[in-house]
């Protein structure tokens, strides 16, 4: 169960369930972008693996073709064993009808430094601020408790921890907590 | 004029002055306290602390979910004012309790205790919840204080997760049997 | 009434932003001990009366819930999951118990569905009644205070029977939810919930027509309908501003397609629609509690046996539902270990806590409780 590749979520074998709105989704993600893996179509939940160089793009046509136009929330991940930290970022549409059931996860991976110094290190992605602003003070979240500097985002700073944290960001898995 | 109003060195050290009669005005300076106590002794020090168990004002300084209860308490079914203890008021100054509702964080701590260095003498302060007591279910947290003793001195400890109404009331009730004892400050 | 309060310092705030004289602008520090601010700080920067810039600093119950839960096992991520909402306990272990749920292929028993969908609406109406009565502290209404806080009783009494816990319930469980109702409880469960009811229809009175409530709370803090969707904000904030948004309709859960309901939606945008819409929401929570009874099974199994530790395959589910504040959404990653590999709790006030600074820039400095309360929001949830 813990071996290296174990991040790769498994797909659904359970097709009679999906909707064709959820293939026609995924089906023109897939189209439009080649590099871009469809990691599982559930009902009602996509989830896309895109290249960080890519999410830029991804994202936009997500908001202007398919229209989804908010993220309802944006979490981070650590994986030490791939040496890489994900980020999903999790959108919904309130414009579209036919889409209110849908939420559209759209992953990206960032590499990951085993000394982590937040924001002078190589665990950088492009922020998505522009494109959705709702996720603005997601990043910030997910800034500090994993160390992923959002580039682009004007507005790095501390949000929940306390101002001298001069810790490693805890929702790193080596931050381990007290008595575990 | 104002060097008229110098506490003498009195033998004993006490900070109090009897009566000044300077420019015809009788001035007493010093903690009202200490004033009462020593002069008229015993019986009016124990008016002084009655007087204070039956005003006590609580800061509005809310830290955690135990907040929930504290509202529930000062509320119409509940009404901790019936038992003296007026609901939370915003000003520092005015205040001489403090409810710790709960969780103490690391960032909230240096507040805490700024809040509680504001406030004038004597002062209370009740631990309420189990995370103001010992940190609780959050006792394996990164970002919470396992207790605020640490950081404030506590008179009372009121338990639970939250706890109830009754219990917080039970609690003021026990503060103020300790103020009763307690020598006149 | 409504149109002609503050229209002319609307106005002239874009000329006063141009101003860069900076000993006019003044920081001001609200928080985190302020009657106010609740658990929060909010700097601001006020010019005179208007507040030019507002940058909200949460973070003062920030007890780190998503790394407690990845050394927890799934049962007994419970107790602690519940605590940043004690007085909407229910619903925020609500998307937690039907995600663990869809990890472990259990199927909640008929009457459990019904049990939940009672508790999670009687919990709103607490989570409700609590906001309400801050709300009107806020504003300086203390009868507001008192009213929702009294009838609020009621509803913890009939939770109180219901789950053993005045607000820390820890009702809902993988499988279904912890023990059944006590005897006679759906008499007693009607006839105050019609007492509620009625008792809500005279908040009108007193609050909802009061001209100094519509004066203070009337166009102040205007939320766009463009601008609600492109923030993301959820709830009743979002309702407020004209997007018809319910979770409970647009993606039922477990019982509640078969539920009489209906959304709530204006289209002001403005403080007093947002202090509206959670009132209103109440009396929908009646209408669900009185049908939910009626409908339900009247015995069966209300838990299905867990097997102790369960173990989750190697997935991640990602469910939501709408609670007293929006949307609450969870996000589990399994990896075939008793405890969740991570565990991100997306919550409503943290959600609606971005549409802050775009609200109070421009305010009016005495508007900040009106706007800043309306927007529903539980700092303790927010900080998680």
């Amino acid at each position: 169960m813990s071996s290296a590749d174990s991040t790769e979520i498994v797909k659904t074998d359970d097709s009679s369930l999906t909707s064709d709105l959820d293939k026609s989704l995924s089906d023109s993600i897939s189209k439009k972008f080649s590099n871009v893996e469809i990691a599982y179509v559930k009902p009602d939940r996509i989830r896309v693996n895109v290249k960080k160089e890519e999410i830029i793009a991804v994202a936009s046509f997500i908001r202007d073709e398919l229209h989804f136009d908010h993220a309802e929330s944006v979490g981070g991940v650590d994986y030490p064993e791939d040496k890489q930290i994900e980020v999903v970022y999790h959108l919904g549409s309130y414009t579209d009808p036919s889409l209110s059931k849908h939420i559209l996860a759209l992953a990206t991976r960032a590499p990951r430094e085993d000394v982590p110094r937040p924001g002078n290190d190589s665990t950088i992605l492009p922020s998505l601020r522009d494109i959705f602003p709702s996720v603005s003070f997601h990043e910030r979240e997910c800034f500090e408790m994993l160390g992923v500097y959002f580039d682009g985002h004007p507005d790095n700073r501390r949000l929940l921890l306390p101002e001298d944290w001069a810790d490693i960001p805890p929702l790193r898995k080596d931050f381990r907590i007290k008595g575990r | 004029m104002v060097d008229d109003l110098v506490i003498p060195k009195k033998s004993g050290g006490l900070t109090m002055i009897d009566k000044i009669n300077t420019h015809n005005v009788n001035v007493f300076v010093g903690k009202l306290g200490d004033i009462l106590y020593k002069v008229v002794d015993k019986p009016l020090g124990m008016a002084i602390n009655w007087g204070r168990l039956w005003s006590l004002w609580p800061v509005h300084i809310e830290t955690a979910c135990c907040s929930v209860e504290f509202g529930a308490a000062s509320g119409p079914r509940y009404d901790v004012e019936r038992f003296g203890i007026i609901e939370a008021f915003g000003s520092l100054r005015q205040c001489d309790l403090v409810v710790v509702q709960g969780t103490i964080t690391r960032k909230m701590a240096p507040r805490l205790r700024l809040v509680y260095d504001q406030m004038p003498e004597p002062k209370y302060v009740i631990a309420m919840g189990a995370c103001a007591i010992t940190g609780g279910l959050y006792f394996d947290s990164y970002n919470v204080l396992p207790g605020i003793d640490g950081i404030l001195p506590v008179d009372v400890y009121v338990p639970g997760c939250p706890p109830r109404p009754e219990t917080l009331i039970q609690g003021c009730i026990l503060l103020q049997e300790k103020i009763k004892r307690m020598k006149p400050r | 009434m409504s149109s002609h309060v503050y229209p002319k310092e609307k106005e002239i705030f874009p000329g006063l932003q141009l101003e860069k004289v900076d000993d006019r602008i003044m920081t001001l520090n609200v928080g985190p001990q302020h009657p106010g601010s609740g658990h929060m700080r909010i700097i601001l920067k006020v010019d005179g009366d208007y507040i030019v810039h507002c940058d909200p600093d949460p973070g003062y119950v920030h007890r780190g819930e998503e790394k407690m839960a990845e050394y927890r096992n799934y049962i007994t991520n419970i107790p602690h999951l519940e605590r940043p909402v004690i007085h909407d306990s229910c619903n925020i272990l609500y998307p937690y118990c039907l995600g663990v749920e869809e990890l472990l292929g259990l199927e909640v028993p008929e009457r459990a569905k019904y049990l939940r969908v009672i508790a999670a609406e009687l919990n709103r109406c607490v989570y409700t009644q609590y906001w309400l009565a801050i709300y009107g502290i806020f504003l300086g209404h203390s009868t507001m205070f008192m009213w929702p806080m009294g009838d609020r009783e009621l509803v913890i009494d009939l939770l109180d029977k219901m789950t053993g816990a005045r607000v820390t319930h820890a009702y809902f469980v993988p499988g279904g939810v912890r023990n059944d109702l006590p005897p006679n409880f759906e008499d007693v469960c009607l006839r105050q919930v019609n007492y509620f009811e009625k008792r809500l229809k005279e908040y009108a009175d007193i609050f909802y027509d009061n001209p100094i409530l519509i004066s203070r709370t009337k166009d102040t803090g205007i939320l766009s309908r463009e601008d609600a969707i492109k923030l993301g904000t959820t709830g009743s904030v979002l309702r407020a501003s004209g997007v018809d948004f319910d979770i409970r309709k647009k993606e039922p859960y477990d019982v509640y397609e078969e539920l009489d309901f209906q959304t709530n939606v204006l289209k002001e945008g403005d403080s007093y629609a947002r202090s509206k819409i959670p009132w209103l929401d109440m009396f929908e929570s009646c209408r669900i509690i009185r049908d939910a009874l009626k409908k339900m099974p009247k015995s069966g199994s209300v838990r299905v046996k867990l097997k102790p530790n369960p173990k989750g395959g190697d997935t991640e589910v990602y469910r939501r539902v709408e609670s007293g504040r929006g949307s609450l959404g969870m996000h589990i990653i399994s990896r075939g270990k008793p405890q969740p590999y991570r565990l991100k709790i997306s919550v409503g006030s943290f959600r609606n806590l971005i549409a802050m600074p775009h609200l109070l820039t421009g305010e009016m400095l005495g508007n900040m409780p009106a706007v800043y309360w309306s927007l529903n929001y539980w700092p303790v949830e927010a900080d998680r």
